[in-house]
């Protein structure tokens, strides 16, 4: 009776809110929000200056850099990429299109430790692509953006499809009939439709990649300081009990993540009115 | 009303739409040939081929090779290896462990994603917006972070910790560890497909079955829980695929005891750093096959709700 006298904005004959509320809010508290909070409470035990000796080190700022950067260069090709797939699939007739399609979500559905021996087993040195190449990929940061791209891959086009589907072929032929060419309708008229879907996409592939572990600790080889990402050096210092350590990186990376997910959050909003605009 | 109809076909996926675009959006005005019109929105033939080519050989690269990859170094060393890296003990007993972790956590956050989606869909309430950020939370938290959470809660310097010694449980390096990271990572699986399409839907028929004179219950049986029943089985689906994967966050929680706390991706994992390729693959191979499966189902309940969206409910 509580929440519902406290929370409902209008009356209604539909039972069950109080019951449904309740139990959805008392089981979000006990399996996410107070275990997360321990992290947050766990550092606060830590003065500002060990806070900052913790996460300053010089291999955790090395983490950093691989994590951020091979995140970053993994969402922009599949920024780049997603783009043309999600275009393809809509717009034109090719084989195993259907099938094609259906398989853009596997990095979804595919346990990462079974992706991350499979990429191995690919670009390892004696692998099957990678036995080709002149340099190496696996054990090092080329080796983490690979498995990174693969993790990201169907953020772009599955935030992209939707928004692609909906643009209105009459805009194109406006464009077509005031004399634009079909490169110019492109750049100027479905690329600002695209924007924000296609920023949301990239920050959804970004945020996934930050945080990733399990595909990309087995082509990594985790030397320190040259391709150990930040998840796996949070397991180290656990490995070693070093639980202060580990708890001050995790909170630097929900940080980097809670902020993503704002920005997400208001791209979307963004990408929704730019549609309900059109 | 609008976007959220629009966020449900989204979640859907375009597959079945795209037979739709491929038709002309307008008929050609008198005198002009469609030919005409249908050219000056496409790109040149060249370029057609070229962007097929390149998302060809993108998908190819990234997501083909490797899919082919689990399966052809599974069976590398023949069908009786294969079946014997499968049914070895320490196999068996982590698909033991992994159908335990999943047989707890996908029901519990069943009942989970059908309470949220009952509140979220059903009534208007303030701080709605802040739940629905809150559920989809556990997906922007890394693994090794939601594994690393309940260490601190429940491991031996954590909270809880000196309690659970003096009681003798055990909670992380043993199952019930691996079954909470697994109930979080997997939380929002099954509420984030209910509440888009249940707000689609909107009220009315459940409005009308207790104007009828049907109890609360008895609505929610037999008016919601049939409307919502493909998005319900494909968050199942999800939810179950990825507590079956699951490597990073159970990886922190479990202790890596071999045949007693190693879920499948786990012994995984001991296989392949002790060089027993052919044996990795092969419990990779079941996992690769659990998601071939959940991408056929994706493909079929995302035909169903789109039949049922347009066809079967009023305006």
């Amino acid at each position: 009776m509580l929440l519902s006298r406290a929370l409902l904005r209008r009356h209604t004959v539909l039972p069950g809110f109080d019951l449904a509320l309740g139990f959805a809010l008392l089981y979000l508290s006990l399996i996410v929000l107070i275990p997360l909070s321990a992290a947050f409470l766990r550092t606060f035990a830590l003065t500002w200056p060990e806070f900052v000796e913790a996460t300053t080190t010089p291999r955790v700022l090395a983490s950093y850099r691989l994590t951020f950067g091979a995140s970053l260069l993994a969402a922009l090709l599949n920024a780049v990429f997603g783009l043309v797939t999600a275009w393809v699939l809509l717009r034109y007739r090719f084989p195993f299109k259907r099938l094609v399609d259906a398989l853009v979500d596997l990095p979804f559905a595919l346990p990462t430790a079974v992706a991350g021996i499979a990429l191995t087993a690919i670009w390892a040195e004696n692998g099957w692509l990678g036995r080709w190449l002149p340099f190496k990929v696996s054990f090092t940061p080329l080796g983490v953006w690979v498995a990174l791209v693969f993790i990201g891959l169907p953020f772009v086009v599955r935030t992209l499809q939707p928004v692609l589907e909906d643009i209105d072929r009459e805009l194109e032929e406006a464009a077509a009939t005031l004399g634009a060419s079909r490169r110019q309708t492109f750049v100027k008229v479905i690329l600002p439709i695209l924007t924000p879907a296609l920023l949301t996409g990239f920050a959804l592939a970004f945020a996934r990649a930050l945080g990733e572990y399990g595909s990309v600790i087995f082509i990594a080889g985790n030397m320190p300081m040259v391709s150990e990402i930040t998840p796996l050096l949070i397991i180290t210092k656990l490995e070693q009990y070093d639980y202060a350590g580990a708890t001050a990186i995790a909170v630097v990376m929900l940080v980097a993540a809670f902020a993503l997910l704002l920005l997400i959050n208001l791209l979307q909003a963004w990408s929704r009115k730019r549609q309900g605009g059109l | 009303m609008n976007t959220a109809v629009a966020s449900t076909l989204s979640a859907a996926g375009p597959a079945a739409a795209a037979p739709a675009t491929a038709a002309p959006a307008t008929a050609a005005p008198a005198g002009v040939p469609p030919r005409a019109i249908r050219d000056a929105t496409a790109e040149p033939r060249w370029v057609q081929w070229t962007l097929v080519g390149l998302a060809l050989a993108f998908m190819t690269l990234f997501l083909f090779v490797p899919l082919a990859t689990v399966f052809v170094e599974a069976f590398r060393k023949g069908i009786g290896v294969y079946l014997a890296s499968i049914t070895e003990p320490d196999a068996l007993s982590s698909i033991r462990l992994t159908l335990i972790a999943a047989g707890i956590s996908v029901p519990l956050n069943l009942v989970f994603g059908l309470a949220a989606a009952w509140a979220i869909a059903k009534f208007e309430f303030r701080g709605k917006n802040v739940l629905l950020t809150l559920i989809d939370l556990p997906f922007s938290v890394s693994p090794v972070i939601a594994g690393l959470i309940y260490v601190l809660v429940f491991g031996l310097q954590g909270w809880f910790g000196e309690w659970l010694r003096d009681h003798d449980l055990k909670v992380i390096f043993a199952v019930p560890g691996i079954v909470l990271a697994t109930l979080f990572v997997t939380f929002p699986f099954v509420a984030r497909e209910l509440i888009p399409l249940m707000q689609a839907q909107g009220i009315e028929q459940e409005e009308a079955a207790r104007v009828l004179g049907a109890g609360g219950w008895q609505t929610f049986r037999r008016v919601t829980l049939p409307n919502v029943r493909w998005a319900l089985l494909y968050g199942v689906i999800l939810c179950n695929a990825r507590a079956m994967g699951e490597f990073g966050a159970v990886s922190v929680v479990s202790g890596h005891i071999r045949g007693q706390t190693n879920t499948m991706p786990l012994h995984i994992e001991i296989a392949y750093n002790e060089y027993q390729f052919a044996a990795a693959f092969a419990v990779a191979s079941l996992l690769a096959g659990l998601a071939l499966v959940t991408l056929a189902a994706k493909h079929f309940v995302e035909r169903r709700v789109r039949r049922e969206l347009r066809d079967g409910l009023p305006e």
